[in-house]
């Protein structure tokens, strides 16, 4: 069905099309309508779900956590506070290997206190064996959300996953977007190390220093199996319903000479820029970072090319995260731009002078002046 | 693309209003996108939306600079706040007023939507409604059709005053 709504109502529709039995959320601005409009469908029964209203952000994972343990399809949604409140959990539930879902509307950490858009709170977690997503459009939120659910419980991946959309950018603008009917497409979920009372086991016991590192390890080949699913499904998804995503998003990159990388919105509105430039003879071109974990393999087109990334994110000491995951990977010398901090308005037009203005191997602050 | 600003006050209904807009533009198999600025928002404060209609597909999520509309719910608003800023040159101004008012070098444009919402009594918390009566005069102005403005203000409300009060104002409209 063809409908217009926010980047909170797709993701919500989304939740309603792949059928979770267990919702446990606490709300947060900007994702509060997100929770909203699940309460809705449960409550009109277009979602057959337990809604459990919780009293923290810590408990509504713990209550995830406890759901999809028993082995039932698990969703909820948090933002900025709300999701290094729950720090501990994230890393439990990736730990235990639970395929739980969540959106998260990316939003600046105070103080100050500030509800817009930034990254740096799920970047802070990049590191707790979550896979992460970061969408730009209303149709690419509830697209993602619905795939969250096949790749997550995917039996070669069993980790959560963390879909992202900006605060209020994204979560709050009204856009067309296309719902589908997933059928089979998300197979019944079937998790292997669920509690099942007729063969009691333990959980989460003492693991002790010979093997705690064997189940790190499997984490991390899970992530690195994970790129072959998210591509498996990506495809089987275009197969069905037409609309094709990758680990980037890339445009405009065949023959540019400057390669503009972002994540979220801005990675959309560069686009505009990427035209822009082209009309005045710069050969530019954009890759739109959608999977940071597991994070995408970038050499083929950032490398021997002038590279701009844009980061709505900072690791204070080291350098826009987005840059530094990019300088580990390539060997590239990026120009790297800090924007968008707290919901600082940033242009098409913004984004092109970065462009013109671009420094090999510097950093620049937008906005600052020193 | 049609870039168009919208100015009210908070609890004026001007977010909705941008919302309606874009769905009935949608209807018209147009690309929409409302975005409402939400700051500290609180009743009676000026606050801003902005909509943006296109052929093809809209990239941009940073606020509207040069618009070719600018809506003025409130004209209060306009002691604090300059919604003449950036307004494309030859651009139109619409006005909730009785009365016409004069902008030089741009086209102005008035109806009064209060009135209309008083008249049939489409008061919500002791505020006229003036997001659904304004589709009507947005229909008129030829920014969407008639019926879209119709259809997407019955999705958005069970009350028929609403779609009432959208035909009035097409009807009362001069253009």
């Amino acid at each position: 069905m063809l409908t217009i709504a926010t980047g909170n109502k797709a993701v919500a529709t989304a939740v309603r099309d792949a059928k979770p039995k267990v919702v446990a959320a606490y709300p947060i601005t900007p994702q509060t309508e997100i929770v909203e409009n699940i309460a809705d469908f449960v409550s009109s029964k277009e979602l057959d779900s337990r809604y459990i209203p919780v009293e923290s952000e810590h408990s509504s994972m713990a209550a995830c956590m406890g759901s999809s343990i028993a082995g039932v399809r698990t969703f909820t949604a948090t933002s900025s506070h709300g999701l290094v409140y729950m720090c501990e959990m994230l890393h439990m539930v990736a730990g235990a290997r639970l395929p739980i879902v969540m959106a998260n509307a990316n939003r600046a950490l105070g103080p100050g206190w500030n509800v817009w858009a930034e990254q740096s709170d799920s970047l802070s977690m990049r590191d707790s064996g979550w896979l992460q997503v970061y969408v730009s459009t209303v149709q690419e939120a509830y697209d993602a959300t619905l795939m969250a659910f096949r790749i997550a419980e995917d039996n070669d991946v069993l980790l959560p996953v963390m879909v992202n959309l900006d605060g209020f950018l994204l979560t709050h603008i009204m856009q067309g977007f296309e719902t589908v009917n997933p059928e089979d497409f998300i197979p019944e979920i079937d998790l292997p190390h669920r509690i099942d009372v007729d063969n009691p086991g333990g959980y989460g016991t003492l693991t002790p220093p010979n093997e705690h590192f064997k189940f790190r390890w499997d984490i991390e080949r899970a992530l690195r199996d994970s790129v072959r699913v998210i591509e498996e499904t990506e495809s089987e998804f275009e197969k069905r319903f037409g609309r094709k995503y990758g680990m980037t998003e890339d445009y405009r990159t065949e023959d540019a000479e400057v390669i503009i990388v972002a994540m979220g919105t801005l990675g959309k509105e560069m686009e505009v820029a990427v035209d822009n430039l082209r009309e005045e003879g710069i050969k530019a071109g954009s890759v739109r970072i959608r999977w940071f974990r597991p994070f995408p393999d970038l050499k083929s087109r950032l490398e021997g090319r002038d590279v701009v990334v844009i980061d709505r994110d900072y690791s204070f000491g080291f350098g826009g995260i987005v840059a530094n995951e990019i300088r580990a990977k390539c060997n590239v010398k990026p120009y790297s731009v800090i924007a968008g901090l707290g919901g600082q308005e940033v242009t098409y037009d913004d984004i092109a002078g970065f462009v013109r203005d671009r420094k090999t191997d510097s950093e620049f602050w937008f906005g600052v002046n020193e | 693309m049609y870039e168009i600003r919208l100015h009210s006050r908070g609890g004026q209904g001007g977010v909705t209003a941008a919302k309606l807009l874009a769905h009935a533009a949608f209807l018209d198999g147009k690309n929409a996108t409302a975005a409402p600025f939400y700051g500290a928002e609180r009743r009676g404060a000026p606050v801003v939306s902005f909509i943006r209609i296109d052929d093809r597909p809209i990239k941009i999520y940073s606020q509207i600079r040069k618009p070719d509309l600018v809506i003025v719910l409130d004209m209060g608003v306009m002691d604090t706040v300059n919604v003449l800023d950036g307004l494309k040159e030859g651009g139109s101004i619409l006005i909730n007023s009785p009365n016409p008012a004069e902008f030089e070098g741009y086209k102005t444009y008035n109806v009064d939507l209060t009135n209309i919402a008083l008249s049939l009594d489409l008061i919500v918390s002791g505020s006229p409604i003036l997001n659904t009566p304004l589709l009507g005069a947005l229909a008129k102005m030829g920014f969407v059709s008639r019926e879209s403005a119709r259809t997407a203000i019955k999705e958005a409300f069970k009350d028929e005053r609403n779609a009432e009060a959208a035909m009035k104002a097409y009807e009362e409209m001069k253009i």
